[in-house]
């Protein structure tokens, strides 16, 4: 497939100058799609969110129209967005709080009026420094330019908008956990039923939890309408949407590009985008949308980029990050670098997900270091099944939210794809990829 | 000692403010107290645990939850160096281990001098600057040995200074804005307003009121 | 609960296949268990929000998109439900759980406290793997952690369920324990230097699935399958948990709370459950003793009985009955009490006898009222409390109540002189003056009750609970009384709970310990020709209470007094009054266990059994009428008191008639009105559950199946599968009650007129430098019991004083100085604790602390004003 060309929906602003400041935002258009929403009816500004089809960015690609249809009525409603973005090699929100952090306020202020929000909080990722300074300064500006607080623009609508910044746990990505974490508590998610936001969420209130990137695209979707948004993309992968490359390409980095209408195989080989695989080499495998997603091979690299294409062949685009992995990658060291990920970042609620994933990071850091028996493979499969039975895509769960079963993905990938690898470092104390680990 | 100070108890007062439940201020202004001694003190633990009215056990409980509170003290620079997946196929485990060598300590240590604390982290979100890190929870990257190294010289110097702020100071940018919306009001022209809530609000006044006037 | 228990809807769901039935709401856990099935689980229990957190209880449930694995705990059964909690699947979901705990827990059974009884060791039996995959380093802990003084923790053996934890927060209301770090690390953790400083934190060694939480009194002490058990029921109090008293070789181990569902709900506090200790006191009283030349020397019973019958008939033929006096009774069992209730008004013919010290509720009130049950307050919508601190003073009462207004099921309205923990969650509430106690009621319908619109509540049927009781000492009981009747009046269809806080205090004054009462709830004016009839006399005119008896005694008019198990010195409120009082008796006489201030002024030393000593019926502050057993001999020479009260009573040439204490109970339910239908609760065997309320036919018996879930009462079970009988069962229907053959009268509570006035001093205006005293009590002190309790003999505090800030910055004092509160020339220091809920015209002092003892200040002939000074 060729790229396609559009107009650019959340990453226009990103590589201007000081693109974060108001003056820049309202030249650029800034704030023009919530002054259009306030004309508009609540309802009227969800139909059109549900009419671009747009699906959530945050990892679960629900779409959000539909989400906020669900919303139970209720006097005191919240909105929260999750700018927790932890999800090893995702660097999207990163990038959009940094460079345009009033497109994200925007977008919070246009869901928050079709809504009916009491009040709105955008999580952001406590690591952010710049990113949460920027946010502030932006926020600040908005409200003295009369975007945020009480009777916006004179339009009667009111909402005031806290900026909250997490302390650093992956789990708090969950919208649940974040909900916890922003109640001032233990990042522990709650458990679905009964604790869906939509119906019990902030303080016990119903609450829509949309990702940061998914709120961004509102300004533009108001503008333009929801039925130029879905004419990108194909089916239920509508729109645009970006992309983090990462790994063993020649140019990592973000690119927004159409979905459904563009192949892993573009975006890691046009030289617009990826620019190939590093040194020329060959591609071993790649990881399509996160580390809880399981893995892709070179077979799989003429896939568009289309949410149902990918789950299809067993995976998920997730957070929208992809990562390359070129010949000379050690799938035991890639797998067991995972499984550590999992380990360190487990709530610690569940005991599959706490006791299992430290036990499968040592079985998989002995395999790694060379001291593993043969009947570890089998032991770490067992293990994995024990968090998520069957080891099938959509993963079954004995826990009480995905990470646990998201342990498996990477391993499960690894063992299936690379079994000879994980035989050689068996059998031979080791194996002939690059570096060490420690 | 290390209570906190007076001047940061009055920015704590109005985050509280900004949020329906005190409690939900914990995280926000374990943040700024971390600002102070570069880590939480127990002191100051005390102190937020009153602000929001929970007890001290919850709140060290939560913090010890979250990667970015320490309970321990750091070096003025905590150096966060990410070896996930993105950065660790870009060399990151090499250079964690230059940086060990440099610095003479492995991750979790604080040099003698108390300049630099060194961790490995998971995933920064930096990673199409890999090997990425964070001095302070601010992003440098690519790194490789000698970018590093002069990294830092720089940081030792006190050149960066204005980019990388002593380790807790996280938000160098104040609210402007108290809370502005009048939700007494907004709620006093709903007419499906929930029942609960105004008897809890009545309740809480009652409390309020409890006579221990002189005249009693 | 009764109502609740019949308005219940039910749904079908299909257990394994079978169709069985639940009640609607019920978690899957429950009503598996109900049908049983019993699914293994950790984290959940029964009196918390279960959390779904350890994964154990996993069942297949069905659903559109087929069967899920689900927590049982956390989802509710529905209609049509399909649960499997066998199938492969389940199996294997249950044996990973069971595996990946195993992991990291060490397998030091043999040396751990729970072996034995541990529910990780029995699921790993039933379930478990054979052998561990692991090959890797366990996670290892400095150990042991102590929590507080009481409670240690391994962290290896913890299991992460957030049982310790969830009790802190949730029940007793002091999250002085969490979860700390995340992931594998996690532990759980006090706050460096703040310890669960808690009354109740033992509870969290019982339901510690694992051995991870230790008592420190019963560490390495025994093996469960050595322990015997009966359930019985905790005197401490007048709440009067269920409890299972375990021993080992005749010597009382430990405690557990049993889930009774009408009383604590497998709660103890930490008193209660470790108190027995004072049996093993050193200073026991193990013979009788009589003095002689200033000594006292052992002598036989018979001796010592001779010596007090020598006593009592002189003091009779010279002065007639009235010169005699009984104080005390509420450390007596039911069958103790009637006995001397019998011997002092029926043979002795005095009515000089009064089970409380001056500082309770006149019990013709108290009969009076409409009485509540503990469960009541579960279906009230307000409770109005009109109390002493009730953590300090019935704990397991306010651990109750506690959950419910914490959990906002109902509206507070607290009455009290300061601060108490439940004082944060008042709707509404008023700090209490010395003298101004009658606004209570105008204040209730006016302030409180209008404005949450609630004014029905003064007609409305049910839905307003009293707990009302003695609020301090310094407050005139008259005043209390006075407003008690004034609130019944005012509120006909209320219903109250006296919180009198002394252990039987309800059953001595059921049973006629007190001045113008005779057994089963009737007056003397109004039965006394019946039970004149009956016995060999009745007292001829009401007679005195404890404050009028030492009066007497004072003035001449009474010379010869009994303690029944009373330490005057210690518990009375006006300690110059009492040492007066003794030093003039002529004789003094103490029916005691343990040796205290009091018996120092006794001729003759009557040793009593204690506690789990002896086997007889107690009754509540709600009137319930439970067994409290035997579980270990009396030690030494020591006798149940009314094995005491007959002997005494033969020798004055009068028999009781009573052989055992079975005959007692037979008298009882032919005579005493109020317990008219009780007689299987005194005649025999234990298995009576939670007991009955008296009178029967005014209070429906709650029926609910106790539990019987091994991990909740980790002993009765465990001991169970050793062999011995699990003896907890249910509430005796009232219908199997048996009716009293002899019963003619039965109880009416309208003989007490709600409506008689009392008149009470009004208050002397205090200066406006001067303070109105008043003492509050403490779960913890220097009294007998506790101070001969190993665990507890340090646990009293520093005398101080509680003031409102306000006073404390006009006197320049800062909280932790030493101030001096002085009444003329009576001078006492101690400690300023500023609470400003207190009102600024008192001044709260404690009571029966270390160093300074403010009961020096206090006089009940007087208003007690005092000063404070620097
Ligand atoms: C372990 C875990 C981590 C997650 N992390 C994030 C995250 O960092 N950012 C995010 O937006 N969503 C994350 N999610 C997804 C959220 O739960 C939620 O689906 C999302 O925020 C909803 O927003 P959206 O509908 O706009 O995508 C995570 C989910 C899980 C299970
Ligand atoms: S699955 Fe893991 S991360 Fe999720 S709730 Fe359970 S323990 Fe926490
Ligand atoms: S998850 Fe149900 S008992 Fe623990």
């Amino acid at each position: 497939m060729a790229l396609t060309t559009f107009e650019k929906i959340v990453s226009k602003r990103l590589k201007l100058e000081n693109s974060y400041t108001l003056e820049q935002y309202l030249a650029t258009g800034g704030y023009d799609g919530l002054k259009k929403a306030l004309q508009m009816n609540p309802e009227d500004v969800s139909a059109e969110v549900m009419d671009a089809s747009l699906l959530g960015r945050g990892g679960a690609g629900f779409p959000a129209g539909r989400k906020w249809s669900m919303l139970k009525p209720s006097p005191v409603r919240y909105l929260v967005v999750n700018g927790d973005e932890s999800e090893p090699a995702t660097f999207k929100d990163h990038e959009l709080v940094e460079r345009d952090p009033h497109q994200i306020i925007e977008g919070t202020l246009i869901a928050s009026y079709a809504l009916g929000a009491r009040q709105a909080f955008i999580f952001c990722r406590g690591e952010f420094a710049l990113g949460l300074e920027r946010l502030e300064a932006a926020l600040n500006e908005a409200y003295a330019y009369g975007a945020v607080g009480s009777d916006i623009f004179n339009s009667g609508f009111s909402i005031d908008l806290v900026i909250h910044p997490g302390a650093g746990a992956y789990i708090c990505g969950e919208e649940t956990a974040l909900l916890e974490s922003l109640e001032g508590k233990r990042g522990y998610p709650r458990i679905k039923p009964p604790y869906f936001p939509a119906v019990i969420g902030l303080y016990g209130m119903p609450t829509v939890v949309n990702n940061m990137e998914t709120v961004s695209n509102l300004p533009w979707i108001v503008l333009n309408g929801g039925k130029a948004f879905a004419s990108l993309g194909e089916g239920s992968s509508a729109g645009s949407r970006l992309f983090a490359l990462s790994g063993h390409v020649n140019r990592p980095g973000w690119y927004e590009i159409e979905m459904a209408k563009t192949t892993f195989r573009d975006l890691i080989e046009n030289p617009e985008l990826g620019g190939g695989v590093r040194n020329g080499r060959k591609l071993k495998a790649f990881i399509p949308g996160g580390v809880s997603a399981p893995w892709f091979g070179p077979d799989e690299m003429d896939l568009p980029l289309s949410q149902d294409a990918v789950a299809q062949k067993g995976s998920m685009l997730g957070s929208g990050s992809v990562v390359v992995m070129d010949e000379t990658t050690c799938p035991v060291r890639a797998a067991w670098r995972i499984s550590k990920f999992f380990s360190r970042e487990s709530c610690g609620q569940c005991t599959p997900c706490r006791e299992g994933s430290g036990w499968i990071e040592r079985i998989m850091h002995r395999i790694e270091m060379g001291l593993g028996r043969e009947e570890d493979i089998e032991l770490v499969l067992d293990a994995c099944d024990n968090i998520a039975p069957g080891l099938t895509w959509p993963p079954k769960q004995t826990t009480i939210c995905v990470l646990g079963p998201s342990i498996p993905s990477s391993i499960h990938s690894a063992i299936t794809m690379f079994r000879d690898d994980f035989l050689t470092h068996i059998k031979e104390g080791g194996c002939s990829y690059d570096g060490k680990i420690n | 000692m290390t209570h906190l100070s007076a001047e940061l108890v009055e920015k704590c007062k109005k985050v509280v403010e900004l949020y329906p439940s005190k409690r939900s201020a914990l995280i926000p202004l374990c943040h700024i107290a971390q600002g102070q001694n570069g880590w939480l003190t127990p002191e100051a633990i005390e102190d937020v645990a009153s602000l929001v009215g929970v007890s001290p056990a919850e709140v060290r409980g939560t913090a010890s939850f979250y990667d970015m509170f320490h309970l321990e003290p750091v070096g003025k620079h905590v150096i966060a160096m990410c070896t996930n997946i993105a950065c660790m196929l870009a060399g990151a485990y090499e250079l964690l281990e230059h940086a060990q060598e440099k610095l003479g300590v492995s991750p979790g240590g604080t040099t003698t001098d108390k300049e630099f604390t060194l961790e490995e982290s998971e995933c920064l979100a930096g990673c199409d600057k890999a090997p990425c890190i964070q001095v302070n929870h601010r992003f440098f990257g690519p790194m490789d040995n000698a970018s590093f190294d002069t990294l830092l010289a720089d940081l030792k110097s006190g050149k960066l200074a204005d980019v990388v702020p002593p380790h807790g100071v996280l938000i160098r940018i104040d609210r402007e804005h108290k809370r502005k919306v009048n939700y007494e009001a907004i709620d006093a022209e709903r007419v499906e307003i929930d029942a609960a809530i105004k008897e809890r609000k009545l309740k809480l006044e009652a409390a309020n009121n409890a006579t221990v006037g002189k005249d009693s | 609960m009764t109502e609740k228990l019949t308005n219940e809807e039910t749904v079908t769901f299909t257990l394994n296949g079978e169709e069985k039935t639940a009640v609607k709401g019920e978690l899957i856990i429950e009503a598996c268990e109900k049908n049983g099935e019993f699914i293994p689980r950790f984290c959940y229990h029964p009196r918390m929000k279960p959390v779904g957190m350890c994964r154990m209880c996993l069942v297949e449930v069905s659903s559109p998109r087929g069967p899920s694995l689900q927590p049982s705990c956390y989802v509710e059964i529905q209609n049509g439900m399909e649960v499997n909690t066998q199938s492969d699947p389940v199996k294997k979901a249950q044996d990973g759980v069971l595996e990946y705990l195993l992991l990291n827990h060490p397998l030091d059974c043999p040396v751990c406290d729970k072996g034995g009884e541990c529910p990780l060791q029995d699921q790993t039996l039933s379930y478990g793997p054979g052998e561990s995959r692991f090959i890797e380093e366990k996670r290892h802990f400095l150990k042991p952690l102590k929590i507080s003084s009481l409670v240690e923790l391994d962290r290896e053996r913890c299991i992460q369920c957030g049982r310790c934890i969830r009790f802190a927060k949730e029940i007793s209301g002091e999250a002085e324990i969490d979860f700390a770090g995340r992931g594998e690390d996690t532990e759980v953790a006090i706050f460096p230097g703040k310890e669960f400083d808690s009354y109740f934190s033992l509870n969290t060694v019982q339901i510690c699935p694992v051995g991870a939480l230790t008592a420190v009194p019963y560490r390495f002490k025994s093996r469960p399958w050595d322990l015997e058990q009966i359930e019985s029921t905790c005197q401490f109090c007048a709440v009067q948990c269920k409890l299972s008293v375990q021993s080992s070789q005749n010597e009382i181990l430990r405690t557990l709370g049993i889930d009774s569902d009408a009383v604590n709900q497998s709660w103890l506090c930490d008193r209660g459950r470790f108190g027995f200790e004072a049996i093993y006191s050193s200073n026991r009283v193990n013979s009788p003793k009589i003095k002689k030349d200033g000594e006292f020397i052992d002598v036989s019973w018979p001796e010592a009985v001779e010596e007090v019958a020598r006593a009592l008939s002189v003091a009779k033929i010279a002065n007639g009955p009235d010169s005699i006096g009984f104080i005390g009774g509420a450390r007596l069992n039911n069958e103790g009490a009637y006995a001397f209730s019998k011997l002092a008004k029926g043979v002795i013919g005095t009515d000089n006898v009064d089970a409380q010290l001056s500082d309770g509720i006149d019990p013709n009130l108290i009969f009076g009222l409409r009485r509540a049950t503990i469960n009541d307050l579960d279906q009230a919508e307000i409770v109005v409390t009109l109390c002493g601190d009730l953590r300090e003073e019935l704990p397991v009462l306010f651990l109750r109540l506690r959950t419910l207004v914490a959990n906002e099921a109902l509206l507070l309205a607290e009455f009290s002189i300061g601060e108490t923990p439940l004082s944060q969650y008042a709707a509404f509430r008023r700090s209490l003056v010395p003298g101004k106690v009658q606004n209570l009621l105008e204040e209730l319908k006016d302030s409180f009750l209008s404005s949450f619109g609630r004014d029905d509540f003064e007609q409305k049927d049910g839905g307003i609970v009293f707990v009302v009781g003695n609020p301090g000492i310094g407050i005139d009981g008259l005043e209390i009384e006075h407003s008690i009747r004034a609130l019944a009046k005012s509120f006909p269809n209320a219903k109250f709970l006296p919180a009198l806080r002394r252990g039987n205090i309800f059953g001595a004054l059921d049973m006629g310990l007190s001045p113008g009462l005779l057994p089963g709830r009737v007056t003397l004016k109004s039965h006394g020709s019946f039970f004149g009839d009956k016995w060999v006399c009745v007292p001829e005119k009401v007679g005195k209470n404890t404050k009028e008896m030492l009066q007497s005694v004072i003035d001449g008019t009474m010379d010869t007094l009994i303690l029944l198990g009373s330490d005057p010195i210690s518990d009375f409120p006006d300690k110059n009054l009492v040492l007066k009082a003794f030093e003039k008796a002529k004789n003094i006489i103490c029916v005691e266990s343990i040796m205290n201030e009091s018996t120092k002024y006794a001729q003759v030393i009557l040793p009593a059994s204690m506690d789990h000593e002896r086997a007889g019926t107690v009754t509540n502050l709600e009137g319930r009428v439970t067994h409290a057993g035997d579980k270990v001999t009396a030690s030494g020479a020591s006798f149940d008191d009314w094995v005491i009260a007959s002997l005494i009573s033969a020798e004055l040439g009068d028999d009781l008639g009573f052989n055992s204490r079975e005959d007692i109970g037979s008298e009882i339910c032919s005579f005493a009105p109020a317990y008219r239908s009780t007689e299987k609760y005194f005649i025999s065997g234990n298995d009576f559950g939670d007991g009955v309320v008296v009178p029967i036919a005014q209070v429906p018996v709650s029926i609910r199946a106790r539990k019987s879930d091994p991990i909740e009462v980790p002993g009765l079970s465990s001991i169970e599968r050793q062999g011995s009988p699990i003896r907890s069962g249910n509430s005796l229907p009232s219908s199997v009650a048996k009716v009293g053959s002899e019963s003619q009268i039965s109880f009416d509570n309208s003989m007490f007129d709600l409506n008689s006035t009392v008149s009470y001093k009004l208050l002397e205006e205090k200066r406006e430098s001067s303070f109105y005293l008043v003492l509050e009590k403490s779960l913890y002190d220097n009294g007998t019991l506790l101070r001969e309790s190993k665990s507890f003999e340090n646990s009293a505090r520093e005398s101080y004083f509680k003031l409102n800030p306000v006073l404390l910055a006009e006197l320049g004092v800062n909280e932790g100085d030493m101030i001096t509160v002085s009444k003329e020339s009576v001078k006492v220091k101690g400690r300023v604790v500023a609470d400003s809920l207190v009102s600024v015209a008192v001044v709260v002092a404690s009571w029966n602390q270390n160093s300074a003892d403010s009961r020096e200040l206090i006089s009940l002939d007087n208003v007690n004003i005092v000063e404070v000074e620097r």
